[in-house]
């Protein structure tokens, strides 16, 4: 038996889901498996059970051919089990040493950093990773995070390796670099499950697709003889949709302009440089570029809880550098977060009151002092059928909404006040294919009706989608504008790796 | 007035600034180790409370100072221990939970007392630790008298911020508490038991508040008094901060306000025409200016506060 | 014997009667631990606890001993519960409770020629107004300088109660009998009794009042949803144009005030002059009510009745029983810690593992 992984019947509920319904799962010694799933199809959730982050309902695990109980990430290291986290698991003040031998069992009582570098550098040549080990977590790439992540599991000398979505954070070419990584793993033998809901991707680098749909097993491919259309209607159920013509839209007067912005991020580095750009209404503008450059600090300046260090924005020609974020919205500018749990909502407040938060200072929601509860719960109402929101009451803690109707909520409470633009950033992360329309769909209605959008984006499918025009961002630097249909992904891949759109020529 | 500039006086105030400092080194100390696995433990002052009285009475009532201080530790951490039960199993939030057991320490601390010893017009009283002094050493002029010719728990206190700075630094056991504080779930996907890590922290932490309240009456004074450890506590958790969580750096905001703490009681002893409580105000008041200039520059470990929890 | 193992498990919901429930089933565990530490120190629990209850509301007397504590509980309380509802730590209670107590003894003792009704209306607001600033302070740097609130309320109460002894020991000792006490205030600022033969006062009335003023203001003013929204989640509400600074210091301010009525009260309705100990921790004891009322006013009235009961009582049990009236203090933190253990089943439920 070659099974290096074998679950039977793996089954695991969470409250209102069954994220695993019975998954039969198998991986072999020295194979490249893929999960393929939308997201919230359970493929990390059942990762985490292997890696014993979740405990399992019921199901079996044979690592090895042995029958095993993995109760916690220990025993799968133990086991020989590593996985990379979609987020990263790094201690960010620590140095990319301190974080590979982290929890090593062999670690003596004191620490001896120096032969532990020794070590990792001998780890790098051979896999041909190389990181500066005394770096701060804080102070690297995106990119080099992930390299850590890997580093830290070979340092473990593991077997089986589970990597969860990791290319959502990479550029193409991060990309093929780590697929050729991937490579000699399995030349040596190792065993590599490989998380993704990429098609391409999948098709690339697996010797077998498993591809999941609503917690069960909906298919399993060789991927010489499959195609992107078969595995994405196993993923969806559905035939999905390609690529939105856009009709061309009016253009209009600038609405938004950023002029000369620089700005730190909150540890004090600097984010943004001499950042220029203009959106007109009637189009969409999406910010390409790996996420961690830069696009959080464009998005706080923007949204007014970040003062840049110079520069100014303007609003309909308006100077609004130092205004508070309620003039702003007062002004017409909706703001849709990256972190739409902490910041886009207040999760332990009723639906109805995360509705009406940006406006409840309004009539007729208010007087002077007191709530007007009676128009607010009509108005509520009323946007709770018109953007069809699924709740089972307006009161009800608006934490128990699912992923899409929270995002949603975002949503309708900003077209609701009529703005004029819309900054979006990752506004379809995480959500499955019928809310990524809805929200894809609202947001061309506003630009055909003449409203500017911002759309800052990691899925370059999405912005290449939806976009008439395209910036890339690198190190908190423009590195030019694209028309749409312009150039090639690859093109825009150097883009996001920091070559300038003027030097693209001088490369190829 | 003379007295102000002389040599003596000096002398005296550090020497005295050096013991006020101890109580507050070591529960700083105590304090540094909670945070660091990121369980804020305003338990502090009542668990120093109930220290100083565990210490003092079992040392009335057997004579050994020891057995005193090591009781108080004892206390200490079983406080410790039921602070890492209501906020690393449970989650609950650790404001509430550290004011909770600084209510329930001090009560029970009161309770205990009275129930115990009652409420004589004389209160009774124990024979303290007497001053250690190094020969040779202590005969060094001024540093002398200073530094050699101090209670053993100085003494322990002063060794023990090298020996906590290393363990938290150059240790394994420390380097899973700063990543546990910092990111549980980094630390927990190593298999690091992140609930095992602060509880030990806790338990570190309590009986070092423990210790900390043994000074006060087993050295400092030789009762117990209601309002004995009067606030400490609280002066502790903002040294923390001021320390920037580093327990080197515990010395110098403790020396800071054990200097203030020795000065204000020779001030009042000189009598100016100031009512003598304006002196037994500026610790606090000196603490809250402090807390105002590090605050904007104060970085606490990521995870403070957020109970950590797997799915 | 199998060893038993249980697991929290995420409630998606919690039952209303649930919530009604807690902090009864809360009270009676807190009763047990309690009974096993006087157990401990060598009394009858049953009869301790009995004559604690019997003691507050056995005799006519008892009774009204009760509504004459229940009255600055009840407003330290909802002073706790309406800062942490905007999660303003404020554990300053005590500190602004004597701020007010000062504020009103000085006006009180200045002999200012007013008719009761404007003076006793004087006395309210330069309370409220002096305990709403010393809370002001500590809102003010958390909000501005984002300075903790927690250390910086804690360590205002040492810093008034020396201001107060100053005050008491100099300027205004009394100069008859030099005890460090102020005189009395003058008859036209005394709180009218509100029962014949009882020490009931006003002050009652005001406290009532706040619960039903700061219901309103938390559930139906502009306000109330910014300090609800704050509380819930500060920098989402940044985000969403909540001002977050001003809402803190207003926040503060009123918490603050209505801490120092306490203090008029017990000054103005009580004992018509300031003493060092006109509250034996009533700040204090107001964040245990805060929440055991779930930070909800009516919850903190019943809270407060609770811990009314407890306090008077303990005196009465400490004289019938020998258990020391320190015993109060002990089911206060007992009580809290239980519940708060409790609050997780807000959350979970317990899961026998199989």
């Amino acid at each position: 038996m070659n099974e290096i992984v074998l679950m039977k019947s793996i089954k695991k509920r969470f409250p209102g889901v069954i994220a695993n319904d019975n998954i039969d799962f198998y991986a072999k010694k020295g194979e490249i498996v893929s999960l393929l799933g939308e997201n919230g199809a359970g493929k990390t959730t059942l990762m985490k059970i292997l890696y014993g982050l979740y405990a399992k309902d019921s199901g079996e695990i044979y690592i090895k051919g042995k029958k095993v109980e993995i109760n916690s990430p220990k025993d799968a290291i133990d086991l020989g089990i590593g996985m990379v986290h979609q987020h990263f698991t790094l201690v960010n003040p620590f140095s990319v040493t301190e974080n590979i031998i982290l929890g090593l069992k062999t670690n003596k009582f004191i620490i001896n950093v120096e032969t532990a570098k020794e070590k990792i550098k001998n780890y790098m040549k051979k896999y041909e990773i190389f990181v500066d080990p005394d770096a701060k977590i804080s102070e690297i790439s995106v990119g080099e995070k992930q390299k850590v992540e890997i580093l830290k599991i070979l340092y473990r000398d593991i077997d089986i390796l589970i990597l969860d979505e990791p290319t959502a954070v990479l550029t193409p070419q991060e990309v093929k670099e780590l697929f050729k990584t991937l490579k000699i793993l399995k030349e040596e033998g190792k065993t590599i499950i490989f998380i993704s809901h990429k098609l391409y991707e999948v098709l690339e680098i697996s010797d077998r697709i498993v591809v999941l749909r609503n917690g069960k097993v909906s298919g399993e491919r060789d991927p010489k003889q499959t195609n992107r259309r078969e595995l994405a209607s196993l993923m969806v159920g559905k035939e999905v949709f390609d690529v939105i013509s856009l009709t061309p839209s009016e253009q209009k007067d600038v609405i938004l302009e950023l002029k000369d912005i620089n700005a730190l991020s909150h540890r004090g580095n600097i984010a943004l440089k001499n950042v220029s750009l203009i959106i007109k209404g009637g189009e969409i503008v999406g910010l390409a570029g790996v996420s961690g450059n830069g696009q959080k600090e464009l998005e706080e300046i923007i949204s007014g809880i970040k003062k840049p260090l110079k520069g100014k924005i303007y609003f309909k020609n308006i100077d609004i550098t130092n205004k508070s974020p309620k003039e702003r919205i007062n002004l017409g500018i909706g703001r849709i977060p990256e972190d739409r749990m902490e910041l886009g909502l207040i999760l332990d407040l009723p639906v109805f009151e995360n509705l009406i938060v940006e406006c409840y200072d309004k009539t007729p929601f208010s007087g002077k002092l007191f709530l007007n509860y009676k128009n607010i719960e009509n108005y509520s109402k009323k946007i709770v059928d018109e953007f069809d929101i699924r709740t089972p009451n307006l009161i009800v803690k608006t934490k128990t909404l699912s992923g899409g109707n929270l995002q949603k909520c975002i949503l309708a409470r900003i077209l609701s006040m009529n703005p004029e633009f819309i900054l979006a950033a990752q506004p379809t992360r995480g959500l499955d294919v019928g809310a990524t329309e809805y929200i894809h769909k609202k947001l061309l209605e506003l630009r055909n009706k003449g409203g500017g959008v911002l759309l800052i984006s990691e899925d370059l499918d999405e912005i290449l989608n939806l976009s008439d025009r395209i910036l890339v961002i690198y190190n908190g630097e423009i590195m030019g504008e694209i028309k749409r249909g312009e150039l090639s992904r690859e093109d825009i891949g150097l883009m996001m790796t920091g070559t300038k759109k003027e030097e693209l020529h001088a490369i190829a | 007035m003379k007295d102000i500039l002389s040599i003596s006086f000096f002398i005296g105030l550090f020497s005295a600034t050096l013991r006020m400092a101890t109580p507050l080194i070591l529960a700083t100390l105590g304090e540094v180790f909670c945070e660091r696995s990121g369980i804020l433990n305003l338990g502090i002052e009542g668990i120093m409370l109930f220290g100083s009285l565990v210490a003092f009475l079992v040392t009335y009532f057997t004579n050994n100072l020891w057995l005193g201080v090591f009781s108080a530790i004892l206390v200490g951490i079983l406080f410790g221990i039921l602070m890492a039960f209501l906020t690393v199993n449970l989650g609950v939030s650790q404001h509430v939970s550290g004011l909770g057991i600084t209510l329930f320490a001090s009560g029970l601390s009161l309770f205990t007392y009275r129930q115990i010893i009652g409420s004589p017009q004389i209160p009774p009283t124990i024979e303290t630790f007497k001053t250690l002094t190094i020969p040779y050493l202590s005969k060094i002029p001024i540093i002398g008298p200073i530094l050699f010719d101090q209670y053993i728990l100085t003494y322990i206190a002063l060794i023990l911020i090298p020996v906590v700075s290393f363990i938290i630094y150059r240790t394994n056991f420390g380097l899973s508490l700063r990543s546990v504080g910092e990111n549980p779930e980094a630390a927990d996907a190593l298999g690091i038991n992140v609930y095992k890590t602060r509880y030990i922290a806790l338990i570190i932490g309590g009986g070092l508040m423990g210790l900390a309240g043994s000074f006060f009456t087993l050295a400092y004074f030789n009762m117990f008094l209601y309002g004995i450890v009067g606030g400490r506590g609280w002066v502790c958790i903002a040294l923390v901060i001021f320390a920037n969580w580093d327990p080197t750096r515990v010395l110098l905001g403790a020396l800071l306000f054990g200097g203030v703490d020795a000065l204000q009681l020779r001030l009042q002893a000189i009598g100016f025409n100031i009512p003598y409580q304006f002196f037994l105000m500026m610790p606090y008041v000196l603490t809250i200016i402090v807390l105002v200039l590090v605050a904007r520059n104060a970085i606490a470990p990521s995870s403070i506060l957020k109970p950590y929890r797997r799915e | 014997m199998p060893l038993l193992k249980f697991r929290l498990e995420k409630r998606e919901s919690v039952p209303n009667w649930f919530r009604i429930a807690l902090p009864f089933i809360a009270i009676g565990i807190s009763f047990i631990f309690s009974s096993i530490i006087i157990l401990l120190a060598g009394k009858n629990p049953i009869t301790s606890i009995y004559s604690i209850f019997y003691g507050a509301l056995g005799t006519r007397l008892g009774i009204m001993e009760t509504i004459v504590k229940v009255t600055p509980l009840i407003l330290t309380g909802i002073a706790v519960s309406f800062a942490f509802t905007g999660k303003f730590w404020n554990i300053g209670a005590e500190g602004q409770l004597y701020a007010g107590a000062l504020a009103a003894t000085w006006a009180g003792i200045s002999n200012f020629n007013l008719p009761s009704f404007l003076y006793i209306l004087l006395l309210i607001i330069v309370g409220f107004i002096a305990g709403g600033l010393w809370a002001l302070i500590p809102g003010y740097l958390k909000a501005k300088l984002k300075v903790d609130d927690v250390v910086t309320t804690l360590l205002m109460n040492y810093i008034i109660l020396y201001l107060v002894t100053a005050v008491l020991e100099g300027p205004w000792r009394d100069p008859v009998t030099m005890w460090p006490q102020s005189i009395m205030i003058s008859p036209n600022a005394e709180f009218p009794k509100l029962l014949q033969k009882s020490r009931v006062h006003f002050g009652l009335i005001i406290g009532l009042l706040s619960v039903f003023v700061v219901y309103i203001i938390i559930k139906h003013t502009k306000l109330g949803f910014n300090i609800r929204a704050i509380g819930a989640n500060p920098n989402a509400s940044n985000f969403l144009g909540i001002n977050v600074t001003k809402t803190l210091i207003i926040t503060s301010f009123i918490s603050g005030g209505i801490a120092a009525l306490a203090g008029v009260g017990e000054v103005a309705g009580l004992h018509y002059h300031l003493t060092e100990n006109i509250s034996p921790g009533y700040g204090y004891t107001g964040i245990v009510i805060a929440m055991l009322g779930g930070l909800n006013p009516f919850g903190v009235l019943f809270a407060s009745f609770f811990f009314a009961i407890i306090i008077t009582g303990a005196q009465y049990m400490s004289r019938a029983t020998g258990v020391t009236s320190f015993i109060a203090d002990v089911i206060q933190g007992i009580t809290l810690l239980v519940l708060l253990a409790m609050l997780i089943l807000y959350e979970y439920r317990i899961r026998r593992v199989e």
